[in-house]
């Protein structure tokens, strides 16, 4: 499938606003992060600021962006349209536990069911992300098991290393978060590989003979039926190198899941500011990574129409 | 509405014969030169005499190499929308533009509720759907459903495009939910197939695979002609010394 620079920023930087907007409204709702203004701003600004960005840019995919307000109305059939529904109904307790949160600096009462629907929204929103693409039939390494988890592992764990850096950088870090971010991390990164492995291992149904009705034998492409690549082609028939697909996995891992567990692992050690620095580095860092990770899991994408193309 | 409509048990379609099929793109020319005009006008092409040509079409003709122990065939394979029973395509559509008529099972887009998410595309296993950039607006095969009811045309010509401009008859349209309809029965004596079955799309159309193949040739040529009489003369003597 084609790597839509617009499709891959828009899942991971939704992932990572919903994440942190999940664990803001539980654990502000809660009181275990106390009322701050300038903490409750910056963390509540920064959770709309990705999520707002992510939702900008997935309207930069559409052909008519103008109408895209029609994809509220078929929450009955489409996961697309729920996460429309979702992404946008998870604004308005995540608007009121904001204001009562941040502007009012309470925690408790309404506010605390304000922070609780927040997460719940959130959750629900990442998941019909997730259901997007694992509902796909024609996409056998997106219509697996591991495709929904991913979704939640991964905007739990970005979403997560956002709050501790949020957390380091007002000196109010604590080991068990760190440890939360640390299992996350490793808890994401033995999905990953092993979302890979099963994909390698992967045996499709699906053939060249199924999709032309031949059966027996081989089935081999002998002319297309145009000269020139068209959208079907541009759009599905993505492909990647092996060579590029092994060094980019590898750079999904170092950058996603190596180098955020090293500098959170040296974190635990330090204080503030340096402790801070290194916490928002290894923010920066995964998220980078994730974005590898995302543009990975389109391109490796293989789609049914390809066998057509001798693919 | 997306949801899929209950159905009155009407199911058109086309039943493609990839027996007879002998590649000439007629199908492909006709459906182009008739949609381009029709419902979903119009099949844009991008730089169509440059060297990147690009454009919208319902229906493309594949050709493939289908080798088995019996030895090795071409099979020319037209692709285009299988109006399926349970199309994905619709579902997923989250606007409402896709949708499957209750009345004959045709799945049609309306382009004016289209916002070119592209969604139902990557839905569709069987790549039926193309996307008109130009538009900003999915595109796909409506069955011709501005020339199967329309009055102004004459009766025989109240089929789709494709249809009526193959010149080998290898394209059959009607009822296939009619067990009784010249379709069905086609495919049932011909035991047509399903594309892509394990997917669950339960498509309309019938693709008849081509028949089985014989190594025999047909025996055309006479037989070799006898003397008919011997050979006289020197050479008759020389002849008929050798051969003793």
């Amino acid at each position: 499938m084609h790597p839509a620079f617009s499709v891959v920023f828009f899942t991971t930087a939704t992932g990572a606003g919903y994440g942190l907007l999940a664990l803001l409204g539980v654990l502000g709702g809660f009181q275990i992060i106390p009322p701050d203004f300038w903490l409750g701003f910056i963390g509540m600004g920064l959770a709309f600021g990705l999520i707002m960005a992510g939702l900008l840019s997935s309207t930069g995919h559409l052909g008519r962006p103008e109408r895209a307000w029609r994809a509220f109305s078929q929450w009955r059939s489409s996961w697309l349209s729920r996460e429309g529904v979702a992404s946008v109904t998870t604004f308005i307790p995540a608007g009121l536990f904001g204001i009562g949160w941040v502007f009012f600096g309470r925690s408790g009462g309404w506010v605390t069911v304000a922070g609780l629907l927040t997460a719940c929204g959130a959750v629900i929103t990442v998941c019909t992300t997730g259901m997007i693409y694992a509902s796909l039939k024609p996409i056998a390494q997106w219509h697996s098991r591991f495709t929904l988890p991913g979704y939640l592992i991964f905007s739990a764990m970005t979403g997560s290393v956002l709050l501790n850096a949020l957390l380091q950088g007002f000196a109010l870090g604590s080991k068990v978060q760190l440890a939360a971010c640390l299992l996350l991390t490793l808890f994401g990164w033995g999905w990953k590989v092993a979302t890979w492995r099963y994909n390698d291992r992967l045996e499709i149904a699906t053939t060249a003979n199924t999709a032309t009705g031949l059966a027996g034998g081989t089935v081999r492409s002998l002319e297309w039926p145009h000269t020139e690549e068209n959208y079907l082609l541009k759009e599905m028939g993505f492909r990647i190198a092996r060579k590029h697909s092994a060094r980019l996995r590898q750079i999904t891992q170092l950058l996603a899941f190596v180098l955020p567990l090293g500098l959170l692992a040296i974190v635990s050690a330090l204080s503030w500011p340096l402790a801070a620095l290194l916490s928002i580095l290894a923010a920066a860092i995964q998220f980078a990574g994730m974005l590898v990770e995302r543009w990975l899991f389109f391109a490796e994408a293989k789609h049914t129409v390809t066998l057509y193309y001798g693919r | 509405m997306t949801c899929l409509p209950s159905q009155s048990g009407k199911k058109l379609g086309l039943v493609i014969d990839l027996d007879t099929c002998v590649g000439c793109q007629a199908c492909v020319t006709a459906c182009k030169e008739w949609n381009t005009g029709g419902h979903m006008a119009p099949l844009t092409d991008i730089d169509p005499y440059g060297g990147h040509v690009d454009g919208v079409w319902f229906n493309r003709v594949h050709s493939y190499e289908h080798t088995t122990e019996m030895g090795g065939r071409t099979v020319n394979f037209p692709r285009s929308c299988l109006h399926c029973e349970t199309p994905a395509c619709v579902t997923v559509c989250p606007t409402g533009a896709s949708y499957k008529r209750a009345s004959d099972g045709i799945v049609l887009i309306d382009e004016d509720k289209c916002i070119g998410c592209k969604l139902c595309s990557w839905a569709c296993p069987y790549g039926a759907r193309e996307f008109d950039s130009d538009v900003g607006v999915m595109k796909k095969c409506t069955l011709c459903v501005d020339r199967i009811y329309n009055d102004n045309l004459a009766e025989e010509d109240r089929v789709p495009a494709c249809v009526a401009a193959c010149p080998t008859s290898a394209r059959h349209f009607g009822d296939l939910g009619d067990p009784q309809s010249a379709v069905s029965q086609l495919v049932a004596e011909r035991g047509g197939v399903d594309l892509m079955p394990e997917l669950g799309y339960r498509p309309t159309n019938k693709y008849l695979p081509p028949r089985a193949h014989t190594n025999r040739a047909a025996s055309v040529a006479a037989p070799a002609l006898e003397p008919v009489r011997a050979e006289g003369g020197f050479l008759g003597w020389v002849d008929r010394m050798l051969s003793n």
